[in-house]
């Protein structure tokens, strides 16, 4: 095991998709990664994810473009690591009425001005023969598409230079003199390495404070609703998008309904929802009720369709909703890639490029400052 | 809002509905069947006879029967608990039954073990078989084999022998003769298994111990198995296999109790006597959630007599009625007593070099051997991580067939098996949206 | 003996005794495959009896997945084996 651990250049604490994502661009850069995990791949937030990689739901601004990075990414991921049911559906946003209409307008041009591709539907029944009738219109982004995220983990960690070390829980860094990170502590024994990067999704928070860093990542919970196996009748991801404003002034905002879609397996997904609950994991009726009839509303003939399924993941909940990527504030090769919240799959491409660009010393392909750990003890 | 919510009408649902009904309570019994005995009394309709089916039925017309109800979850609000429920399947709808208090009195099913043709038309549970024979009076035609472990294969294959079912044999994969002698005292207590030996050796049905259906053969139903001498931890003997031309197969090896319920309530399991989880109780069947109660074969697998003495237990409770003592020493006795049973009738990870790459594991998805195998070496480690990568136990039946084998292939600790299944039963997603408050 | 009530099965007539289950009567009437899994197209039949396993999903009078072996026959019931939706 000794002989195994020695010459890590980067260890990467944590098999989700952002880890995996991390670990498997710092391996094509030639490091040599080993990922521990405290369970299995997948086993935290990414294995509860829907896989929506989506541009729709982004205001311009650093995260759109880290979105739209990351879409290109995962297009070529999807050539050159396939088998994790990549599929280039699209996303269709639809509103009933013109109010939502025009807000919904305003911002496809805010976004087509930021680079993404839109195309207005004017009728949402020709993309999605059976979404319900007697909606104002509706705005469709190719560029969003669908994975499935545990798939996506374990390819993107199946690399010659990638080691992966399930059971093994992560319990504080071991440091040189200097003060530079030199490997950590765990369950296990312990590593020794060039670089750590914490990729603990919605954990990162309580792991960072055991590096003596404060993150302020807490866990938001999301709850998921899986149908039986239908035929293919829903044809992209679909969701409601309506105008809501704020009666006293010139604040506005778009709540959007739950995202239905269908899966290359059968099952349609329905999520989900967004509650500050800590980590508890009993689901509330309220939660399935909420989805499934927000579901219901957009397609009616899924009435009938059973559902067979739900299950509760907890988001890295992050408090200015930005990523947190790049380099620890206090501690020299330390790194951080977490706080995406529900987008982490999205994300993760770009995620991992941009940190392993940052690790082995080039200039990250986009700016990484909006996303910088400091950020949260500079407000302070 | 009654007293007491009974979720299962057999032996220990219907034994705690009539202590409560006794001391004057209210009580509810919710049950996905039409009748009330469950898997242990199941019976043709309007085939009443013998003393303890009308003793049933005594109970069932002093309680309110809610027939054709499948709960999909049991929701906590404040003090009580609304039982939310699906009724029926040509037509579902919504119900719900609030109680102060809720006995799980959910059963067990058959532990499946997956071996190569396993999902064969013609191979299906011993349970299956059973209640096929006993709830439908139907005995498979052509030529039957029995196998697994456990007592219960017992009366399955002498019911089917009875009933004039060609049985070519029972193959017992463990060999319990020595253990079980020494427990002959008890053994009288379960004296029908001595009677159902009787009656194969009547009907001329081997009984072979040691040994195992290790494949199922055919193209679209099952046309013969094969069978194994099995060595001490059930890897086949070499040379062993021979096949055995039949049409149905029986299989069980043991029971896996339906615990999703009492997980969603958050009640605390245990290891039981197998190793895998069962829900902890008190000895008066309290769970660790207050005003949830557990009796019967999801406090450990222990037969109809051990159930009825709890679900006895658990209605004295419900009623905060000091029950009398020879029902606690009962309890104490028959738990003693399965526990002895199930470890007698162990499962041996042998089995799982009966499977080849391309046998069926999960059979909802159709993820065979080599599709679990393959998500372990991708870094799955438990059922659960199993199923992200391969699907195994996504889909309808929710892993209650597989989780056990998936569990057992990767090596997962056995109290990780998954039963966590906030949606216990399928409902339309139009039902869902519009629940009601509790 | 009561008179057997009819039934249809992929268009074809069966007879059940009264009370017993779509899943009793067919495997009374020799009929084993009650559906096919979706992709790979292994049939499938009655399996575990009492309603968990899922494998004798049939299509009801045009209603999909109904778990044949804990479904009464009632006359005149039309039973599809190939799995509408289960496509």
């Amino acid at each position: 095991m000794a002989e195994e651990r020695y010459g890590i250049d980067l260890l990467v604490v944590g098999a989700g998709v952002v880890g995996a994502a991390v670990a498997h661009y710092a391996a094509r850069a030639g490091l040599r990664v080993t990922v521990v995990e405290q369970a299995g791949v997948a086993s935290g937030s990414t294995g509860a994810g829907e896989g929506n990689l989506l541009v729709s739901d982004k205001t311009p601004g650093p995260e759109l473009d880290l979105a739209l990075l990351s879409m290109r990414l995962w297009t070529e991921l999807a050539q050159t690591v396939p088998g994790f049911e990549y599929e280039a559906k699209g996303g269709l946003v639809v509103t009933g009425d013109d109010t939502g209409l025009a807000a919904l307008r305003r911002l496809a041009g805010a976004q087509r001005a930021a680079g993404v591709t839109v195309t207005e539907v004017a009728d949402p029944t020709d993309c999605e023969p059976h979404i319900r009738t007697g909606l104002a219109g509706g705005v469709l982004y190719p560029q969003d598409a669908q994975l499935m995220p545990a798939l996506a983990a374990a390819r993107l960690l199946d690399h010659p230079f990638i080691r992966l070390h399930t059971g093994v829980t992560v319990t504080g860094p071991i440091t040189s003199r200097r003060g530079r990170v030199v490997g950590v502590t765990t369950t296990e024994g312990h590593y020794s390495c060039g670089n750590v990067a914490i990729c603990a999704g919605a954990a990162s928070g309580r792991l960072a404070a055991a590096f003596g860093t404060r993150l302020p990542i807490t866990p938001r919970r999301g709850v998921v609703l899986v149908t039986a196996p239908v035929p293919p009748m829903i044809r992209h991801k679909v969701y409601t998008a309506d105008y809501v404003g704020d009666v006293a002034g010139d604040t506005a905002a778009l709540a959007s309904s739950p995202v239905v879609e269908g899966t290359p397996s059968g099952p349609v997904l329905i999520g989900a929802t967004r509650e500050s609950v800590g980590w508890d994991r009993a689901i509330p009726v309220t939660a399935l009720r909420t989805l499934a009839s927000g579901a219901v509303a957009l397609f009616p003939a899924l009435a009938a369709v059973p559902v067979i399924r739900a299950y509760a993941g907890f988001r890295p909940f992050s408090p200015d909703h930005l990523p947190v990527i790049g380099p620890d504030p206090e501690l020299v090769g330390l790194w951080h890639a977490t706080g995406h919240e529900g987008a982490g799959v999205g994300l993760a491409a770009a995620t991992g490029s941009l940190l392993a660009q940052a690790v082995t010393g080039r200039t990250p392909s986009l700016d990484l400052t909006p996303f910088r750990p400091h950020r949260f003890q500079e407000a302070t | 809002m009654y007293d007491l919510v009974v979720i299962g009408a057999g032996p220990a649902g219907m034994a705690a509905a009539e202590v409560v009904a006794d001391h004057g309570g209210t009580v509810a019994v919710v049950d996905a069947g039409d009748q009330p005995g469950g898997q242990f009394h199941r019976h043709r309709p309007g085939e009443v006879h013998g003393r303890r089916l009308e003793a049933l039925y005594a109970v069932a017309a002093r309680v309110d029967m809610r027939y054709g109800h499948r709960v999909w979850t049991v929701e906590r609000a404040g003090d009580r608990f609304a039982v939310r429920c699906v009724v029926g399947q040509r037509e579902p709808a919504s119900a719900v039954v609030s109680g102060r208090a809720v006995l799980l009195a959910t059963g067990a099913h058959d532990r499946v073990v997956p071996f190569p043709g396993a999902d064969l038309p013609g191979v299906m549970t011993a349970g299956g078989a059973q209640a096929l024979l006993k709830g439908g009076g139907v005995v498979p035609s052509g030529r039957i084999v029995v196998a697994g472990t456990g007592v219960f294969l017992l009366p399955v294959a002498a019911g089917l022998a009875a009933a004039g079912g060609r049985v070519r044999g029972v193959y017992e994969a463990n060999r319990p003769g020595r253990r079980l002698s020494s427990m002959a005292g008890e053994w009288g207590r379960i004296a029908e298994a001595g009677g159902y030996a009787s009656r194969l050796v009547r009907h001329r049905v081997g009984f072979h111990r040691g040994q195992a259906v290790v494949a199922a053969h055919g193209r679209d139903r099952l046309t013969a198995v094969t069978v194994a001498r099995l060595t001490a931890n059930w890897r086949v003997v070499p040379g062993s296999r021979r096949r055995i031309e039949c049409d149905v197969l029986a299989v069980g090896y043991g029971f896996t109790p339906q615990l999703e319920l009492a997980e969603a309530l958050g009640c605390r399991l245990e290891p039981g006597a197998s190793g895998d989880p069962v829900v902890a109780v008190s000895a008066t069947q309290r769970t660790s959630v207050p005003g949830v109660y557990a009796a019967g074969e999801v406090t450990g697998v222990g037969g109809a007599s051990s159930a009825e003495l709890e679900g006895r237990l658990a209605g004295h409770a419900v009623m905060g009625v000091r029950p009398p003592g020879r029902l606690l020493t009962g309890r104490a006795q028959a738990r003693r007593f399965a526990y002895r049973l199930e470890t007698a009738f162990p499962v041996r990870d042998g089995w799982r070099s009966w499977l080849t790459d391309d046998t069926v594991v999960c059979r909802c998805e159709s993820v065979t051997w080599s599709g679990v195998r393959g998500a372990a070496s991708a870094g799955a480690v438990d059922a659960r991580t199993v199923k992200l990568l391969s699907r195994a136990g996504m889909g309808y039946c929710q892993g209650r067939v597989c989780g056990y084998a998936v569990n057992r292939l990767v090596g997962g600790d056995p109290m990780s098996v998954p039963v966590r299944r906030p949606i216990a039963q399928p409902l339309p997603l139009g039902l869902l949206a519009e629940e009601g408050e509790p | 003996m009561n008179e057997p009530i009819r039934f249809l099965c992929d268009g074809e007539p069966v007879d059940a005794e009264p009370g017993q289950t779509i899943a009793a009567a067919l495997t009374a009437a020799d009929v084993w495959t009650l559906r096919r899994t979706r992709g790979t197209g292994r049939p499938r039949g009655v399996f575990c009896g009492m309603g968990v396993c899922f494998d004798c999903l049939v299509t009801l009078n045009g209603r999909p997945d109904v778990r044949s072996c804990v479904e009464r026959v009632v006359a005149g019931d039309e039973v599809v084996t190939t799995g509408v939706r289960d496509v």
